[in-house]
């Protein structure tokens, strides 16, 4: 729609933004100055009163002793920190998330591209595909929890019945330590996969026609064409892709929580959800405080990488 | 990207059409896709399958140790009528549809304010403040739950709706989306208005805001399901059982029920059924938003 406006309006004479510029450029600025600032008012209120507040608040509660029960508020400095750096609980849960980053972001960008790649040979109801596909992700993480926690039930669920024809034994999808977080893994890739599988869709979609009806004019097969045309085409949104699954899955928190709440022993706890049981369990908001930003430096970290990257690429 | 996808539809970018119309030819290469496809398809569809079949169990055989798809005294209603009697999932659900849309509503008006200011109006310190927003874009909300927690204690609105909505109305990343979209609409549009002496505010409600459907819908659309769906702030910011969303009320059941697995189904089933049932209707326009504004993070 916009696009057609655009040039209707294009072959027109461009008329000068404003009447008599010369004379009243410095009122008008004056009045740009006011209505700029005016509409980002109401942004700028709910931005500085909760984010940008509590980001510097909370840097200032990682310096006390501040706790839930109110003792202790005084400034201690970087003890915290000094404390957490030596915290073998906090490094096993950073390792745990670091684990769960690895091992998901590989299938969730992976299988989302063998899907995107599927549908885009052309294959009939299109829109069956998608909605099967696409579906869980809009499930909230409880409902995604709840059926899984069923299907992985050592004794009554549908998995181990399924193994079972096969005389493979009952397996403990969430109470065995070396299994657990495959299965979270599992879980994680049914609910969210169909989101990277849209925009690898979107970003196939959007490669031109004429490279593929030169090739295949050349005599190039469907594979050569895959891997010579569509996956190079691809290469900025699989970069695009991938950061952005690192950032998700280095946040993880919700379906562990829900499905194991850290166990067996610690073995899948997040580093979020270190934070919020130092913090809601524990009580000891400010050192809670300091390990959110130990967390922070290492999405900003990945963010500045993602930055680099991306900047070096539309260079 | 984003416009791109918005316009696929116009003659200028139809070309990229002709790759999406199916060959007409059934290839050998392409019967196999189709089953990978398939099996992909029937494997993504199991857990709402069995989860479906469960919640009309009754609880003696979903706790059957023989597993069966058809249950030996046959399907009920009765899950779902206990759940209904329990009568939370309906308040769940009324609670997550007002938070949410509170939040849709907030978000969109603030956000495309600020976006048409970025956008459109020149005005002392618009480079720094653009700057701050967009580093804000990577600041992970589990960051902020400690000090917002404490914040929304002074401010005593723990335990409101308010502490579940307005920590989540701040979405830099669709300020962006937003201004982007707006770049493109052509100034001259606007230049009449301004000669004919219109205030930004008009020219922004009758000339930007029409044009912008297509993208407010897709903001829209991505900002509900995440507010819809949201589970670790409004799990820390109420503990008032009437204030629950739905995916903080499920939680909550898991320990109460226990082992009544039809129940749980039941009550999950439920949960999901709002936004499926939408996404069935709206399905276009939701694949075309999440596609439009997915790659801007979140």
């Amino acid at each position: 729609m916009s696009s057609s406006t655009a040039s209707r309006q294009a072959s027109q004479p461009r008329t000068t933004f404003s009447p008599g510029v010369k004379a009243g450029s410095s009122l008008r600025r004056r009045r740009d100055n006011l209505n700029g600032w005016a509409f980002a008012a109401p942004f700028l209120v709910f931005f500085l009163v909760f984010l940008i507040w509590p980001i510097l608040y909370g840097f200032y509660m990682s310096l006390t002793g501040k706790s839930l029960t109110g003792a202790n508020d005084s400034l201690i400095g970087f003890s915290n920190y000094a404390e957490a750096f030596a915290d073998s609980g906090m490094w096993r849960s950073l390792g745990n998330t670091l684990y769960f980053t690895v091992i998901s972001t590989v299938p969730l960008v992976l299988v989302a591209l063998v899907m995107a790649a599927l549908l885009n040979i052309g294959l009939p109801a299109q829109w069956l595909w998608r909605l099967s596909y696409f579906a869980p992700f809009l499930l909230a993480s409880t409902v995604v929890s709840l059926f899984f926690v069923w299907m992985y039930n050592p004794q009554l669920g549908l998995i181990n019945d399924f193994l079972s024809k096969f005389g493979i034994p009952k397996v403990g999808w969430l109470n065995d330590p070396n299994v657990a977080m495959w299965s979270i893994v599992i879980a994680t890739l049914w609910w969210t996969v169909g989101f990277n599988f849209l925009l690898y869709l979107a970003a196939m979609q959007n490669i031109p026609a004429q490279h593929y009806e030169a090739a295949s004019l050349d005599g190039a097969g469907a594979w050569r064409q895959f891997f010579s045309i569509t996956l190079p085409q691809l290469t900025p949104t699989t970069v695009m892709i991938v950061l952005l699954q690192i950032l998700a899955s280095l946040k993880v928190f919700d379906q562990i929580y829900q499905m194991t709440a850290g166990g067996p022993g610690g073995s899948t706890r997040p580093v979020v959800q270190y934070i919020f049981e130092t913090g809601f369990t524990g009580y000891r908001l400010g050192y809670s405080a300091a390990i959110s930003y130990i967390f922070f430096g290492l999405i900003v970290l990945v963010s500045v990488l993602q930055f680099v990257i991306t900047r070096r690429r539309s260079a | 990207m984003a416009i791109s996808t918005l316009t696929r539809s116009t003659p200028a970018t139809g070309s990229s059409q002709v790759v999406r119309q199916p060959r007409k030819k059934w290839t050998v290469g392409k019967i196999a896709a189709v089953a990978v496809a398939a099996f992909i398809a029937v494997l993504w569809l199991i857990p709402f399958a069995w989860a479906t079949v469960t919640a009309f169990k009754s609880e003696a055989d979903a706790s059957a140790s023989k597993i069966s798809w058809f249950p030996p005294s046959g399907f009920t209603f009765d899950a779902f009528i206990n759940v209904f009697q329990a009568g939370n999932i309906p308040l769940w659900t009324w609670n997550s549809l007002y938070t949410s849309a509170a939040i849709t509503a907030i978000t969109l008006v603030i956000s495309a304010l600020m976006a048409y200011a970025l956008s459109r109006i020149e005005f002392k310190g618009k480079k720094v403040l653009m700057a701050v927003i967009i580093a804000a874009i990577i600041v992970p909300p589990p960051v902020l739950m400690i000090p917002l927690f404490y914040q929304m204690l002074a401010l005593k609105m723990i335990d409101t709706s308010w502490a579940i909505i307005l920590p989540q109305v701040i979405h830099p990343a669709m300020v962006f989306v937003l201004k982007k979209f707006f770049d493109q609409i052509p100034h001259e549009l606007e230049e009449a208005a301004v000669m004919d002496g219109a205030s930004r505010l008009r020219i922004f409600m009758q000339i930007i805001l029409p044009l912008s459907r297509p993208i407010l819908a897709a903001v829209a659309i991505f900002v509900f399901i995440g507010a819809w769906n949201n589970f670790l702030w409004p799990f820390i910011s109420t503990n008032d059982d009437s204030l629950l969303t739905l995916p903080v009320g499920l939680q909550t059941i898991k320990s109460a029920y226990g082992v009544q697995y039809a129940q749980n189904m039941a009550s999950a089933l439920l949960a999901a059924l709002p936004l499926i049932v939408v996404f069935l209707f709206f399905q276009r326009q939701i694949i075309k938003g999440v596609a439009t504004t997915g790659l801007a993070g979140t």
